[in-house]
């Protein structure tokens, strides 16, 4: 490998000259590297023309066919695309599923990454807990809402849901805000755990030594410190959430209207988010009008941007982290 | 009962009590597993391991399931669900394979190459790509890719040749397998570009200081060094492509073929069915208990491959602890 680069050892020694910039240098390269440098920057600017093409597209599209007037009326059943209605019902759906997932998800994630890093004993039961978040990240949402139908379908669950005396349906808000609170867990647990981790120790031996115990020092001075960490998990979470559609098929019915049924009126009732009211507005579902998808995409593509907007600002809000120092350094 | 949290909590309640929820998880994982296990447990137990095989026309199986009752005989479980494995083999295989070029062209680019600006914008680029939801891809290819690739692509000739065995759409394992790459190449990216970053500047100028050139001073000593990162990366994004359901069943071309690669460029248009995909096309064909039976039975198969991924990308990276840089 050394000897690739014969050209400037032979030679004379110039009087020490820089290498001008990294052109020179490319060309002394072999071929085979040359190819497969031009070959990175081609598909990272590629990357990049994929994610603008598709933001323009439904931006287009977008603008093409979606009306105020949709985003505040109900839906309807209909033949033709203009009797349809709009999506309202969809947009409470994907809000109420996000919010029912993160309350969930939230807690869990933290108090669990915590429980990881701050404690942690004994050792065995924390690898565990660790390896059951990473197999819980790579769990298919399908299988994910497959089990949710058959929890919530058991006899003690049937007030979440709506139910007839032969037995729970399982479907509603609630059980499909849980089991969409699997989806968000890992993102808030590892980017928590990554601040616990990053958080210098002095903290908490400041804190030790004023007399804190353990569990006082996490309250006052670690999570406090993590809060950005906790905001960026929870964004990628709601993301998640917000984005899938298995679950929402499976677990939330689809309806057309949100519904009140059960005990618990609306939450323990039947529904439908954004993305399940794009699913059954294309070709491949029942209401094939894709005017409608189109714009009810447009909203979740600029939904999504926002969140995605969010996660970036999160990081930079109130001047750099407080363990900043600690990442730079590492 | 609030004025009892505000008081300051014993440390040794306070830990018991974060461990129990911490626990929960494991909990909730073993649940699933029995619950979907239980659903199953029908159709294990007629079949066996023939269930496995391949046989038989998979959509007139199902279509014959629709139509039994509640007590069902044994006969009614037929199912043979070779051409849906074979399916998500294929598409998951090739997904991830593109994907795993993209992505690793893309991250050095990203890290090491990149002028700061264009750093500056790929990072977000990435993380927005992550972040679209599938469905979204699912509309492009079904409103777009899948009427060009038939008018354009997909001559009528090809369409005759097989007529007889199935109709060609469009639809089909291409537009799936470009599709999931397009899905997983961004978290796989996003993955591997951070574990690039973390890898200690001196190693790589280390190398470049003793003549090699920059492109193969990342191949040899950043890219070694994050092997780790990049075989977890992988086992994710494997997760995904195979779970990978609406998507799929939005673009597949909705019959359970099992595409023949001796077929040349036809092969990738002729439709496919993954195992997740199955799931949601007989979704409200839940309720006939054979039906239901069958269906735990795939989500326990996806619930398994989804496990022992894990399990492998955990031994494959127990040797390479040694020389690791990210945790």
């Amino acid at each position: 490998m050394a000897s690739a680069q014969p050209v400037d050892s032979t030679r004379p020694a110039p009087p020490r000259r820089r290498r001008h910039g990294r052109r020179s240098s490319l060309r002394s390269w072999r071929l085979r590297d040359q190819i497969t440098f031009v070959l990175a920057w081609t598909v990272g600017l590629g990357l990049c023309a994929v994610a603008i093409s598709v933001v323009v597209f439904f931006a287009v599209e977008g603008i093409q066919y979606l009306r105020p007037s949709l985003l505040v009326t109900h839906p309807s059943a209909s033949v033709s695309q203009s009797g349809s209605g709009g999506f309202l019902d969809a947009i409470e759906g994907t809000v109420l599923l996000g919010a029912i997932g993160l309350l969930i998800a939230v807690p869990i994630g933290v108090v669990t990454a915590v429980w990881v890093i701050e404690y942690g004993r004994p050792r065995w039961l924390g690898r565990i807990v660790e390896s059951t978040v990473e197999i819980i990240a790579g769990t298919p949402d399908i299988v994910i809402a497959i089990f949710g139908l058959a929890l919530f379908q058991l006899g003690a669950f049937s007030f979440l849901s709506f139910s007839e005396p032969g037995g729970a349906f399982g479907r509603s808000f609630l059980t499909a805000g849980a089991m969409m609170s699997f989806l968000a867990i890992p993102p808030v647990y590892t980017a928590t755990r990554n601040g616990l981790i990053a958080t210098p120790r002095q903290m908490r031996e400041a804190s030790f030594a004023l007399g804190k115990t353990r569990i006082a020092t996490i309250r006052r001075v670690v999570l406090p410190a993590v809060r950005r960490d906790i905001a960026t998990g929870s964004t990628l979470g709601l993301a998640r959430i917000i984005g899938d559609t298995a679950i929402v098929i499976l677990l939330l019915g689809a309806t057309l209207r949100l519904q009140s049924d059960g005990a618990l009126g609306f939450l323990s009732g039947t529904g439908s988010s954004l993305t399940s009211y794009i699913y059954n507005n294309s070709p491949a579902g029942d209401g094939n009008a894709p005017d409608k998808a189109y714009a009810a995409a447009a909203v979740l593509l600029l939904l999504v941007l926002v969140l995605n907007w969010g996660v970036g600002r999160i990081g930079r809000i109130g001047g750099p982290p407080i363990h900043a120092e600690r990442r730079l350094g590492a | 009962m609030l004025e009892r949290l505000r008081r300051p909590w014993s440390d040794h309640r306070a830990e018991q009590l974060l461990g129990a929820v911490a626990c929960l998880l494991a909990i909730g994982i073993i649940l699933m597993i029995v619950f979907i296990v239980r659903g199953a447990w029908p159709t294990f137990s007629h079949l066996g391991l023939s269930w496995l095989g391949s046989g038989g026309n998979l959509d007139n199986q199902v279509g014959a399931m629709v139509n039994t009752s509640a007590h069902p005989a044994a006969s009614a479980f037929a199912f043979h669900a070779w051409p849906l494995i074979w399916g998500t083999l294929l598409t998951a295989g090739f997904a991830v394979l593109f994907g795993l070029a993209i992505s690793l062209a893309a991250a050095i680019f990203i890290v090491d190459f990149a002028p700061p600006f264009v750093q500056r914008t790929m990072k977000p680029v990435i993380r927005l790509l992550a972040a679209i939801p599938g469905v979204l891809y699912g509309l492009i290819g079904i409103l777009v890719l899948v009427p060009f690739i038939d008018k354009h692509i997909l001559t009528t000739a090809e369409q005759n040749s097989v007529i007889n065995v199935i109709q060609l759409s469009g639809g089909g394992l291409g537009v799936t397998i470009l599709l999931v790459t397009l899905m997983i190449t961004p978290i796989l990216t996003a993955l591997i570009t951070d574990a690039l970053e973390s890898v200690p500047r001196a190693w790589r100028e280390g190398a470049i200081a003793l003549g090699l050139n920059p492109l193969r001073a990342t191949i040899a000593v950043s890219l070694r060094a994050i092997r780790p990162a990049i075989v977890a990366a992988t086992a994710l994004a494997t997760a995904r492509a195979l779970g990978e359901a609406v998507v799929v069943s939005m673009v597949s071309g909705g019959k359970a073929f099992a595409p023949n690669p001796l077929d040349g460029k036809i092969f990738f248009l002729e439709p496919v069915e993954t195992l997740a995909s199955e799931i949601v096309r007989q979704a409200d064909n839940l309720s006939i208990p054979v039906l239901h039976s069958t269906l735990y039975a795939i989500a326990a198969l996806l619930l398994f491959s989804s496990f022992a991924l894990s399990l492998a990308s955990y031994l494959i990276r127990l040797p390479m602890r040694r020389y690791q840089v990210s945790n």
